[in-house]
């Protein structure tokens, strides 16, 4: 595939104090450094090994990946949303690449 | 043959006597698949005229509650990278003519509703049944001077799932009664219903006589095509209907046809029928 594109689905509105869904999906090979190629070389690992979710500057949810996650990875998760603001969303892959995207929510 | 399947059928029964709904989980469950809260898919209707089951069902219904899940929601989806992905290519210039798809026929939601629904179509100058595949390569040679796609190309595989995904809820059907479409169906038939390799199995043995059972760990559902390309989890990727096919003979042990040889593009024609009334699935997600 083409280089990595990340897509969030993040509401427009929500009413002050509420727990927002945020759904976000990157397209990655996730390349486990376990397989081999058709010659039996190892293929070399290449995976998102960090995810970062912020919300004006404070970061609302992060975790490391590991191998084991399959491609595209798909991560679901809550924000409890008080001001309107951006949530700015972060994957870094193993060759450093970082692939970033915001979205806007108005609290109201 | 008629005998050994009998048997199977009254074991499966007797099973299903002595235990709970949970144990034969192989069977299509009895739900309804609705993409994103509103669009309806047709996944189970009457079978065609002609057709051996009354019954047409869509593999969805023999899939695990997660993987059905997957589909039922377009962001979870993984297809739908490829999706978005088609549509980029759609809108590509490529070639010496300096064209993209869109340079003729203009924004693809629009021009391919509906057109993915109805492939195979017979092609008169090919004299022969064309896929999407065909088609785009056809357009891609002709129309925009550039290389056609080699089976398989991740770009194929993308603008496919693209222009099929733009009928996605309207049911397949596909015209038999142009050129020779009735023969390559036949000839589809009979491909269906020829026992191969060393495990001697037709395609009608594990999709026809066997659906809604367990293959080892896995459900055999009753085959049909309306949800390809699919995402298949096992690949992490978009699969052709003839890299599926070619699967399907390699696991009977049988040396497999090429992909868009005449023997495939007949079962293709073929199988299509089975499904017809189902709706476009495209991106489906499987095992």
């Amino acid at each position: 595939m083409a280089a990595p594109k990340p897509r969030v689905k993040v509401p427009k509105k929500a009413s002050k104090g509420e727990v927002v869904t945020l759904k976000t999906l990157i397209s990655h090979p996730m390349e486990s450094g376990q397989r081999k190629d058709k010659q039996g070389n190892p293929i070399p690992r290449k995976i998102i090994n960090k995810f970062t979710c912020e919300y004006n500057g404070q970061v609302v949810f992060s975790c490391d990946m590991d191998p084991a996650v399959s491609a595209n990875p798909y991560l679901e998760f809550t924000a409890k949303v008080e001001d309107s603001g951006t949530f700015k969303f972060t994957w870094v892959d193993d060759d450093g690449s970082v692939y970033t995207t915001e979205k806007k929510l108005a609290v109201e | 043959m008629a005998k050994i399947h009998k048997t199977g059928v009254l074991l499966a029964g007797l099973l299903t006597a002595g235990m709970s709904s949970a144990a034969l989980a192989g069977g299509p469950v009895d739900e309804k698949l609705v993409i994103d809260e509103e669009l309806e898919i047709i996944t189970r209707t009457a079978a065609p005229e002609g057709h051996p089951l009354d019954e047409v069902i869509s593999g969805w219904h023999y899939r695990t509650k997660e993987t059905r899940e997957l589909e039922a929601d377009s962001f979870q989806n993984p297809g739908m990278l490829y999706v978005e992905r088609g549509e980029e290519i759609w809108n590509t210039v490529e070639g010496d003519a300096g064209k993209s798809c869109a340079s003729c026929h203009g924004d693809g939601e629009e021009f391919l509703k509906g057109i993915g629904a109805n492939y195979p179509k017979w092609n008169a100058d090919a004299n022969k049944p064309f896929n999407l595949e065909l088609q785009v390569n056809q357009c891609r040679e002709a129309n925009m001077q550039a290389e056609p796609y080699k089976f398989d190309a991740a770009d194929q595989k993308a603008l496919v799932t693209y222009i099929k995904h733009q009928s996605i809820g309207m049911p397949v059907e596909i015209d038999l009664t142009q050129g020779e479409m009735q023969e390559w169906w036949k000839k589809g038939e009979e491909t269906y219903y020829t026992r191969t390799g060393q495990l001697n199995l037709a395609c009608a043995t594990c999709h026809e006589d066997y659906n809604g059972n367990y293959i080892r760990a896995d459900h055999l559902s009753q085959g049909n095509v309306n949800g390809f390309p699919t995402y298949r989890l096992k690949q992490s990727a978009m699969v052709s209907l003839h890299n599926r096919f070619r699967g399907c003979i390699r696991d009977t042990r049988a040396e497999f046809p090429a992909a868009f040889s005449d023997e495939l593009m007949a079962l293709e024609v073929y199988v299509t029928w089975r499904g017809t009334g189902l709706s476009v699935e495209t991106p489906a997600v499987r095992q």
